[in-house]
């Protein structure tokens, strides 16, 4: 990790510390410090749902249903009398399995698009631009209930749909920043060196951007999460009995007068994901381009 | 009549033509038979096919896309395959709460954000800023529907103010209605300006900086006079173009909420078609919502012209 990070720092203010330098200043700035903690807690979280849960997630107990907090349901069991903390650390896999696939399509076409239209200019920029302009009419939940009407509901329709959702923003931010990129005057000596489209974009375009484009995955990270948990919520996303945080919520709702805290916990659990990768971002943003950080 | 309001009105038919196209392919073309999938498939033959001319579903695809958009300009979108009835009224039907929806949601969301955005802006890196700044970083990160339930739990199961969902209609007067469709709006609302009360801050923040704010200040005008009069109107651009964007987010998050509240909108007309593989009533729905954002976006474009002659001349 710390290698791209410190190449594209280096890249964008020339002359910027080394690698201790940026981690000195990065423990040292607060957002970043407390997103990166709590997208450790998220992450440790489903790490630990892989070796082991308190107890098995998958397994029913309806003798011991709605059970309230106790020393061997430290939050209580479910409506199945399934034991909530398994729930929500298995979830917690889920929630990122989701995120990690539909940011890395966006990125994919979405970064690729973009460069493409920053390199050719012309109609294929017009092209590309008013693709993405024309995606942005489709938010991830209609994208994912055309796809569900057709295919059924599902964890690959709710990837598919955030996904696709993801990728006019990545266009549209590799092709701004990008543009500026192709503005500078390396990339003129670049072209007087004789070097085509194609190596000025892998040699000096995108690893002038990279950093830019760190940020932007992070926040998109968040806006995935958020998406999946409400397609989740809506019975489009991921299924029973594969436990999600947004499928947690919808199960709680029916209980509110009986069990209100079965509909607290799973968002809790969302809003500390969302929030832990936003302030990553914004503090990624401070930390890679100071410039940048004066607007904020 | 300009060379840019043409441009404009061109790219958004271009868009809605292209949008319906995509629509139309994915919810007809690619299922396949609809009367199969209504019948199931164990329905025999002869009975799929009569129902296959019964819907006019013989005819060739382009016919058939082509009917579809004669339909739309006249407003006659063809029968729910389910219940037999013209779609059209179908949603006109749910349209009744769906937008009363939104627009409350969208007052809601630009007023809090104004407020929260301008105070601080005013009020740059003191405690009041700091405060509020925390507050929306945290709205931000919360999913609507979640906030959704948290009202309920408090203003319904814990306070017994409101009720937990369903909506009262139009036919008692307005209050009723407004009355349901209060904690639905401020869920929508409250995530959203979060988001554009920050926009508001940046804007208003990088308006302050320019030179004509130190120029109307040296020549003696307040410094609330400076910032209603000058400042905000050229802040206004970034913000609305984010309104725009939001109304999108807003429209996919009526799903969402309607179907917490349990409110018979548009979302949940989406979902019992869906249930039903009413897909005509799912393609005319996505159709309308999809319609929308193309439109306020379009709005906000050319609002953006009158607000500031200079993009219009930028933009030729």
């Amino acid at each position: 990790m710390s290698a791209p990070l410190t190449a594209s720092t280096a890249a964008i203010t020339p002359g910027a510390r080394p690698v201790t330098g940026f981690w000195r200043r990065a423990l040292r700035h607060r957002s970043f410090a407390l997103g990166a903690v709590l997208s450790l807690v998220v992450l440790g979280a489903a790490l630990l749902s892989l070796v082991w849960t308190p107890w098995p997630a998958y397994d029913i107990d309806v003798a011991s249903k709605l059970r309230p907090p106790s020393a061997a349901h430290w939050l209580g069991t479910d409506v199945l009398g399934r034991d909530i903390v398994s729930l929500l650390l298995v979830g917690a896999r889920s929630t990122i399995l989701v995120g990690v696939i539909a940011v890395g399509i966006g990125l994919t076409f979405g970064v690729g698009l973009g460069l493409i239209a920053a390199a050719r200019k012309g109609w294929t920029e017009e092209l590309i631009m008013r693709m993405s302009d024309f995606t942005f009419a489709f938010p991830a939940v209609l994208s994912a209930i055309m796809l569900a009407a057709v295919a059924g509901p599902g964890m690959v329709t709710s990837i598919t749909a955030i996904g696709i959702f993801q990728i006019p923003t990545f266009v549209r931010v590799t092709r701004g920043s990008a543009n500026a990129i192709w503005a500078r005057e390396f990339v003129l000596a670049a072209r007087a060196a004789g070097k085509g489209s194609f190596r000025i974009t892998i040699e000096h375009v995108l690893p002038n951007i990279l950093s830019i484009l760190i940020v932007q995955a992070t926040i998109q990270f968040a806006l995935a999460i958020l998406a999946e948990a409400a397609l989740s919520y809506l019975g489009l996303g991921t299924q029973p009995p594969q436990p999600s945080w947004g499928r947690m919520l919808n199960d709680a709702q029916t209980l509110l007068f009986q069990s209100p805290m079965l509909a607290v916990y799973p968002g809790a659990a969302i809003a500390i994901a969302v929030l832990g990768l936003n302030l990553l971002g914004d503090g990624l943003r401070d930390l890679l381009d100071p410039r940048l950080a004066r607007e904020r | 009549m300009s060379v840019f309001f043409l441009r404009r009105i061109l790219t958004l038919v271009a868009t809605l033509v292209v949008a319906s196209l995509i629509i139309f392919l994915v919810l007809d073309a690619l299922p396949g038979n609809a009367a199969q999938m209504l019948m199931g498939a164990d329905a025999s033959p002869d009975a799929v096919r009569a129902l296959t001319v019964k819907l006019g579903l013989d005819q060739p695809l382009m016919v058939r896309y082509l009917l579809w958009l004669k339909g739309m300009a006249v407003g006659d979108l063809g029968n729910s395959y389910v219940y037999g009835t013209p779609v059209a009224g179908l949603i006109a039907e749910r349209l009744v709460l769906t937008i009363p929806l939104a627009i409350m949601s969208m007052l809601i969301t630009v007023v809090l954000a104004l407020a929260a955005g301008i105070y601080t802006a005013a009020n740059h890196n003191k405690l009041g800023d700091v405060g509020v700044m925390s507050l929306t970083q945290i709205g931000i990160a919360l999913p609507n529907f979640w906030f959704a339930i948290l009202l309920i739990l408090l203003f319904s199961v814990k306070l017994q103010l409101l009720s937990a969902g369903g909506f009262a209609g139009w036919d008692d007067g307005i209050w009723p209605g407004i009355r349901s469709l209060l904690l639905p709006s401020i869920s929508l609302a409250v995530v959203q300006a979060a988001i554009l009360a920050r926009v508001t801050r940046s804007a208003v923040l990088e308006v302050l900086r320019e030179d004509f704010v130190r120029t109307a200040r040296a020549k003696g005008l307040g410094k609330h006079e400076v910032l209603w009069r000058h400042v905000l109107r050229n802040a206004m651009i970034p913000v609305m173009t984010v309104m725009g964007l939001q109304f999108a987010n807003l429209l996919a998050g009526t799903i969402v909420i309607e179907n917490v509240f349990y409110l018979p909108g548009l979302g949940r007309l989406i979902f019992q078609s869906i249930a039903n593989r009413d897909l005509i009533v799912v393609r005319n729905c996505v159709m309308l919502l999809a319609a929308m954002v193309v439109i306020v976006n379009f709005v906000v474009d050319v609002l953006y012209a009158f607000i500031d002659p200079r993009i219009k001349v930028a933009n030729l």
